[in-house]
């Protein structure tokens, strides 16, 4: 197996994009990529596209042929995969494109994510996310997404005792970060008021604990290290890529507020790496709901269960902190178009790791890791990086 | 939901007819074809479940798709039923009652429809045991 | 002997009072309660409708008493309110109590007796022998027409009885019915409202009917009222039945167990058998209860019952289900705005 590197990246502005339709977000993202690779199209020899729903968004389905053609490529006629997890999507079309450098098959791999959820309304929106969870015994009976994360933290409250303003400053956090990222959704600081003030979505999740709807697309560029220096000074390597998957309703778990799908990943990922946790220098991580950054922190082995929700308050996580997490306004303040986050989160730590974060760089980052689930923790991936 | 999909599981969302796998005797409900410790191995057979359980986590949905706009704020739970599987179920009371630990039992209702013309789903609820 | 084997009631928790209801139409409430006889009426959940709560009778019936449903023969549900207008109701409680499919169902429609007239086909299957036990369900989620003086009394709830003929918790001695062509009360197709003929649904609706089967049926069995323990009328309010009772000779008493209507308002089609299972709550063996239910359009099904010992065997667990006076207590009340999103009366986006 070969060593990877990331060479190239590019992410559109996340957002509610109306203009922009989802085959110019990807077209977007893709050229910003080959640019920040100086590459040519013509080099590239695979694509993989993580997207969680085009059909059911804008009822569009062959997404892997779509891109390829928009993207000029489908006249060499290369091959083009649509990969999907759900909200994991983006980490499957990462690790996809990992494995097909890694083992000889391809030199030049394409991973992209993108998602376009504003056409379709937040009526059809929501009910499509909820497609993420078991459609048949949880969607069905009337669980929404936002109330399947509400289930699992009340469990973590119940067994663990979490405070509002600790789980608060999870969101709190991660805008401070957006408003240091030009391309988040949010770029504007919040106190602990606006959360907790917030409207009630699922008790105890408020509006300000749940990532927004949000347009977008990222793609980065992979091929072997031994080829990096042709395009890049910066060439990141991939030390590990990992996923995991377990039940998919959260009534099936072994433990309702522990994803044992990021345990098996993590553990996974550190192993195949090669490194322990304390080597980690900042990590993006999945907080589609503010309680699963709390859980994410714990499960990937950064502190015990139970304790993240002190350590966040503490600032152990800010940016300014022992282990900054999500760094880029994570998926509450950068936005989360479903199919693309996971791609943008290696696009963050990429540039951190090349020292290109601006007003939000961690100074030193020498590893980073990713973690990106799927539904409510059926798919998790994980990936460690690290500056070459 | 197509009539054909509702229809397959009648017997489960009215009398919760789960399975259960004999070769190890694990129960399911919702049910499955394959025991995932026995898988071929196993021999999966039908088993209803009584309708009594304990509330494991739950929450108030209060923004909810179009479907169940009408019904919020409701409680929705993870409930442990008494003979060791949990479900996902709304459940007849108050936000103020619903408590971690809660005794329920089945209670037999509507869950949704398919606008005014289509069909009518029933289905099984939870409400506390006073 | 052919009677009921067991039985059970469900009556939603909600009520809304006749004052909420006075209120927003400018009535006098203490005037309305007092002409009606009636305070408060039931109201169903969001969730339930007619066939929620025959599921619910029905699963009650079944806890009092182990009933071998590979043998349940039949099942009929009388209703004005059957949520699917092709579709029968019976079918659901058929699936939803483990009778199907070897049965026979279909819906019945006869306004506030279809229940009692449900009785009398499972009566005649069992005694035909064509069957082994049958259940009749009488359960409605009535709707009356805002500002209109049925929507004082226009409630919901509704009674399961199984129908046998071995080890019967009551036997029913006999059953005649007095039916006629009237128009005092009814509801075209597609309406959502019933329309009546006022102060006409009185003399020539219900107490010609009522009288007319009552007085057929104690001239039948050579009875007198006195030979009676206790009296269930049909009771759209309290007033009509208290008159009926004391003109054909029935007193207070008698009437008093049965007559639910002032805390539950008029379940309709559920009227007259949760009466009757009221009345079985507190009946001791060897008690005659007499019952003349009426339906408008207009027709009356009375019965003469006899309580037996199998009501306190082994074989009969009244206490396995709630009884007409413990779902009665514990209501939750409603304000009109509540109530009239709970009975779909606010015209919604389609």
């Amino acid at each position: 197996m070969r060593e990877v590197a990331v060479i190239g990246i590019g992410c559109t502005e996340f957002g509610e994009r109306w203009e922009t339709s989802f085959r110019n977000l990807f077209v977007e993202a893709g050229v910003k990529a080959i640019e920040d690779a100086g590459l040519t199209g013509d080099k590239i020899d695979e694509m993989f596209v993580g997207n969680m729903s085009a059909g059911r968004f804008i009822d569009q389905e062959h997404v892997g042929a779509l891109i390829a053609d928009y993207a000029g490529l489908a006249t060499n006629h290369i091959p083009s995969t649509r990969v999907e997890a759900a909200c994991a999507s983006g980490g499957l079309s990462f690790r996809q494109a990992v494995t097909t450098v890694a083992s000889g098959m391809q030199d030049i791999v394409v991973a992209a994510g993108v998602e376009k959820m504003t056409d379709a309304g937040s009526s059809l929106s929501t009910d499509a996310l909820a497609g993420a969870a078991d459609r048949e015994w949880e969607g069905f009976i009337g669980a929404t997404f936002p109330g399947l994360y509400a289930m699992i933290a009340n469990d973590y409250i119940h067994k663990y005792g979490l405070t509002r303003e600790q789980l608060a400053q999870v969101a709190v956090k991660n805008h401070y970060n957006g408003a240091r990222n030009p391309i988040a959704q949010f770029r504007k600081e919040i106190t602990l008021d606006t959360v907790m003030n917030s409207t009630m979505v699922a008790d105890p999740l408020r509006l300000f604990d749940c990532s927004p709807i949000t347009d977008g697309a990222a793609a980065v560029i992979l091929c072997p290290l031994e080829r990096a220096h042709e395009f890049t000074d910066t060439p990141i390597k991939v030390l590990a890529s990992t996923q995991a998957s377990d039940t998919i309703s959260i009534q099936d778990r072994r433990d309702i507020s522990t994803l044992d799908a990021t345990i098996a990943a993590g553990n996974r990922a550190f192993k195949q790496a090669r490194v322990e946790r304390k080597d980690i220098d900042l990590v993006e991580v999945h907080d589609c709901f503010t309680i699963a950054e709390i859980c994410a922190i714990e499960d990937l082995g950064f502190c015990k269960k139970g304790e993240a929700g002190r350590l966040t308050a503490e600032g152990y996580t800010a940016l300014n902190g022992t282990l900054p997490v999500n760094t880029s306004g994570g998926l509450k303040a950068c936005g989360h178009p479903v199919g693309a986050t996971g791609i943008k989160q290696v696009c963050e730590i990429t540039e951190q790791l090349r020292g290109d974060a601006g007003k939000r760089q961690i100074d030193g980052a020498k590893i980073g890791m990713t973690h990106n689930v799927g539904g409510t923790g059926a798919t998790v991936v994980c990936n460690i990086l690290e500056v070459c | 939901m197509s009539v054909a999909r509702f229809w397959r599981k009648q017997p489960q969302r009215y009398n919760l007819i789960g399975t259960k796998c004999e070769k190890c005797g694990r129960l399911f409900f919702p049910p499955r074809t394959l025991c995932p410790d026995c898988r071929r191995d196993g021999n999966i057979v039908e088993h209803k479940f009584i309708g009594d359980g304990t509330v494991v986590t739950y929450t108030v949905i209060r923004t909810a798709s179009d479907q169940f706009k009408r019904l919020t704020p409701y409680v929705l739970a993870i409930i442990e039923l008494d003979e060791g599987p949990r479900l996902t179920a709304p459940v007849v009371c108050t936000p103020e009652e619903i408590k971690i630990g809660m005794k329920v039992k089945k209670v037999f209702r509507k869950i949704a429809q398919d606008g005014e013309s289509g069909p009518i789903y029933y289905g099984t609820k939870f409400v506390p045991v006073k | 002997m052919v009677g009921i084997i067991t039985y059970g009631a469900c009556i939603p928790r909600y009520r809304i009072k006749v004052e909420e209801i006075a209120a927003i139409w400018g009535d006098n409430a203490d005037d309305i309660s007092k002409g009606l006889g009636v305070h408060e009426k039931s109201v169903p959940d969001m969730d339930e409708d007619t066939i929620t709560i025959s599921v619910e009778a029905a699963r009650a019936a079944l806890a009092r008493r182990s009933v071998d449903t590979d043998t349940l023969g039949a099942i009929y549900v009388g209703s004005e309110s059957h949520p699917y207008a092709v579709k029968p109701s019976a079918c659901t409680v058929g699936e939803a109590i483990g009778a199907t499919p070897v049965m026979t169902a279909a819906d019945y429609e006869f306004a506030c007796k279809a229940g009692t007239a449900a009785v009398q086909t499972c009566m005649a299957l069992v005694k035909s022998e064509m069957i082994t036990t049958g259940m009749a369900i009488g359960a409605d989620v009535a709707q009356g027409a805002p500002g209109d003086a049925l929507e004082y009394t226009a409630a919901a709830g509704g009674a399961a009885f199984v129908i046998g003929n071995k080890d019967t918790i009551a036997d029913i001695n006999y059953t005649c019915s007095f039916t006629t062509d009237t128009p005092d009360f009814w509801r075209r197709e597609g309406q959502a409202y019933p329309r009546h003929g006022g102060r006409f649904t009185g003399d020539p609706g219900y107490f010609k009917h009522v009288k007319g089967a009552a007085e057929m049926m104690l001239k039948h069995q050579g009875t007198e009222p006195s030979d009676y323990d206790y009296a269930v009328f049909h009771q759209p309010n309290a007033k009509f039945p208290s008159r009926v009772a004391h003109m054909l000779g029935f007193t207070k008493e008698q009437i008093k167990p049965g007559l639910v209507v002032p805390r539950l308002g008029n379940t309709y089609s559920g009227a007259s058998l949760v009466g009757l299972a009221a009345t079985l709550d507190i009946a001791k063996p060897g008690d005659r209860i007499f019952v003349t239910s009426f339906g408008s359009g207009a027709g009356s099904d009375a019965f003469d019952i006899t309580v037996t010992d199998t009501i306190e065997s082994d074989l009969f667990n009244r206490s396995a289900a709630p009884t007409v006076e413990e779902l009665l207590a514990d209501p939750i009340y409603l304000n009109y705005a509540q109530y009239a999103k709970h009975k779909g009366k606010i015209v919604m986006q389609s």
